[in-house]
């Protein structure tokens, strides 16, 4: 990380309403490309709303997001944009049932980056071949292990050429012995200098690669500091109960 | 295997066809009963439709009209056009069956050898040429579809594209006189029997799918004017009963349209039920969208697609393969409900059924006239289920 380093996501007081239901109550947050940052905190506490306002997923009612200069407005044209360069990896991977592997990553370059359907394939399989599963191209997202469609889903955002990668907890619904798989993936990204936003109660990946890490509780963010803050001398009670118990177990 | 720990049953209760007799169909007094009754019914019922069939009925009304059931007043001097669109349809068939259900052989071949059994049947003997051609044409197609499958998908999706124009215009002609590169006219008042039924069956399911799509996602959409027009038209329609709308077709599409337009009757009643089966399809696609999970649009708009391109190739393709079951279901209800057009005074299979009872000669045979316009329904009904149950397997429906 370089002090000169161009500012990729500013979100500033940002709020959130489901109906009544006060779900984001004035996010800040300032993100440099490269860091990556993860997010963590109780179930409920905004973390998955929070990440999915950054490619709007959401859309927020108060407050600011602007990724990479363009300012997240209603103009559908700004939302298009930002999505183009920013890549999801979801909890329950989210891969289209109905298309092969090959299938699944190509989709959108082909359609959206308007590449020929070559050119689209050949990084396809270099980025299965970077997530370590180049043989299975030609499967269907059913025929795979949870690992390798998490391990696919990362391939097919990545596909884009994303300049932002986000995260809504990408091992949580993995078998204990797949997520080292994934994780793995998630380190090599980092260290190529990816700019990311992970919400994971993976505490090794965060001490291994993050750059900062916020703590969310109701709404707000509590705490936020370097692992090694976060870690070794967390000022809030409430981090501290919480570490305790994730890392009790 | 544990074959040590298994206990195997007494002899008597295992030996074959006996012991399955008495554990399925004598296990207990009542099912005995019951068996007995079974039987006994069956075998009166049997016994009483055999007779009938072969010692009673009088199936010369049959024979002598079979023209005129097939393709009803259809001049014969015509009839060659429609033989050369059936070839080219069955040949149609056989390249998509050696290119895209290749291992089928036996389905194929049956489906293939059709003409060539019903040549066995007592027809002129310019029929039985006919049916031989078709069934020649039917397995050129095949062969040729194995040969080089790859280069021949393309002009075989075409093919299938213009397969109903092609069809309806050789029903039809352009012309008003036969000659070279001309067809004469054969007006739709002459189009009857299972040519008439075939083509309002086609022309409905052909043209509901795209106005039935077009509603379901009206439905969802988020512009009121287009949200509401949607919702009433369903619920309009399927609130009515289809006989109802085709006789507005007939009665009342003349007076909302200027003089100058005469639109045909045959026209009409295909339009009638277009609309009709428009909307059930629109219900239909509306509960095969429901069933996608959200994850699948988010993620589609994660990657940047729009919501066109979403409902394009993520949503609607997993919509629709969920419900082929239901979709073949509708189409084969089309199939029936054409039989309505009767009433409005069409003459599709049971109409030209009702104008062969009116033959002087023929008086009081409803048994056999009705009787085989059900099996024909009946025929053509299931080969549409089989051949959507083939689709299934083909598509992997089921597994996602
Ligand atoms: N579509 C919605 N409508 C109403 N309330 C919602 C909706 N989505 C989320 N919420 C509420 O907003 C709050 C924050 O939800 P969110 O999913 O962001 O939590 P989270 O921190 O990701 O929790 P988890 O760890 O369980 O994923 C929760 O109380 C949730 O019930
Ligand atoms: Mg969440």
């Amino acid at each position: 990380m370089t002090e000169s380093a161009t500012t990729m996501i500013t979100v500033q007081d940002v709020h959130k309403w489901y109906g009544d239901f006060h779900a984001l109550k004035g996010i800040n947050m300032n993100i440099k490309q490269g860091e990556v940052i993860v997010i963590f905190g109780p179930s409920g506490s905004g973390k998955s709303t929070f990440i999915r306002t950054i490619n709007r997923l959401e859309d927020h009612q108060r407050g600011e997001i602007v990724v990479r200069g363009t300012r997240l407005t209603h103009d559908i044209r700004n939302i298009e944009a930002i999505r183009m360069d920013t890549g999801m990896v979801f909890q329950q991977f989210n891969l289209f049932p109905h298309l092969t592997v090959m299938q699944n990553i190509t989709l959108s370059p082909i359609q959206v980056r308007k590449w020929t359907k070559q050119k689209a394939e050949e990084i396809a399989i270099q980025l299965l071949e970077r997530v370590g599963i180049p043989e299975q191209a030609h499967k269907f997202p059913g025929q795979l292990s949870g690992g390798q469609q998490q391990r696919v889903a990362i391939a097919r955002a990545l596909a884009m050429q994303p300049k932002i990668m986000l995260f809504d907890e990408p091992t949580s619904a993995l078998d204990p012995e797949m997520i080292k798989e994934v994780l793995d993936v998630m380190v090599e990204l980092a260290k190529s200098g990816m700019t990311m936003l992970v919400v994971t109660h993976e505490m090794g990946f965060a001490r291994a690669v993050a750059d900062r890490m916020f703590f969310f509780d109701q709404g707000q963010i509590v705490e936020s500091g370097t692992p090694k803050d976060i870690f070794e001398a967390p000022k809030e009670e409430r981090t501290k109960l919480f570490l305790s118990q994730i890392l009790s177990h | 295997m544990n074959q040590s720990n298994t206990i195997l049953p007494p002899i008597t209760e295992r030996s074959g066809f006996i012991g399955w007799l008495r554990k399925n169909l004598f296990g207990t007094w009542l099912d005995s009963f019951l068996t007995i009754v079974s039987v006994v019914f069956i075998y009166w019922v049997i016994k009483a439709l055999y007779t009938w069939v072969f010692t009673i009925a009088e199936w010369e009304v049959i024979a002598a009209n079979l023209r005129l059931f097939i393709i009803g007043q259809f001049p014969l001097e015509q009839a060659g056009r429609l033989w050369i669109a059936l070839a080219f349809l069955l040949f149609l068939t056989g390249n998509s069956l050696a290119i895209w259900d290749k291992r089928a052989y036996a389905p194929a071949v049956l489906t293939l050898c059709f003409p060539l059994f019903l040549a066995f049947l007592p027809f002129e003997n310019s029929t039985r040429q006919w049916l031989i051609i078709l069934a020649v044409t039917g397995f050129v197609g095949w062969r040729l579809g194995f040969s080089k499958p790859d280069a021949l998908k393309k002009t075989v999706v075409i093919g299938w594209v213009i397969a109903l124009p092609i069809f309806v215009l050789l029903t039809r002609g352009f012309t008003e006189t036969d000659g070279v590169g001309a067809l004469a006219i054969v007006g739709t008042n002459l189009w009857g029997g299972l040519l008439l039924s075939f083509l309002l069956t086609v022309v409905a399911n052909i043209f509901s799918f795209p106005l039935g799509l077009a509603l379901a996602l009206g439905r969802r959409s988020e512009l009121p004017i287009i949200r509401w027009f949607s919702i009433g038209y369903i619920e309009l329609i399927r609130g009515v009963p289809l006989i109802t709308i085709l006789f507005m077709a007939q009665l009342m599409l003349p007076l909302f349209l200027p003089d100058s337009i005469n639109v045909d009757r045959v026209l009409r009643a295909m339009i009638g039920m277009t609309l009709f089966s428009a909307a059930y399809l629109a219900e239909n696609v509306r509960g095969g969208l429901q069933a996608i999970p959200k994850g699948q649009f988010e993620a589609s708009y994660a990657l940047g697609l729009n919501s066109i391109q979403t409902m394009t190739f993520v949503i609607m393709p997993q919509a629709l393969r969920l419900i082929i079951p239901i979709l073949v279901g509708q189409f084969i209800a089309v199939f029936k409900d054409t039989a309505l057009v009767a009433i409005v005074g069409l003459f599709d299979l049971l109409g030209i059924g009702r104008t062969v009872l009116a033959q002087p000669e023929f008086l009081g045979l409803h048994r056999e006239v009705f009787a085989f316009i059900s099996l024909i329904y009946w025929v053509l009904s299931y080969a549409m289920s089989y051949i959507s149950q083939r689709l299934e397997e083909s598509l992997g429906v089921g597994k996602r």
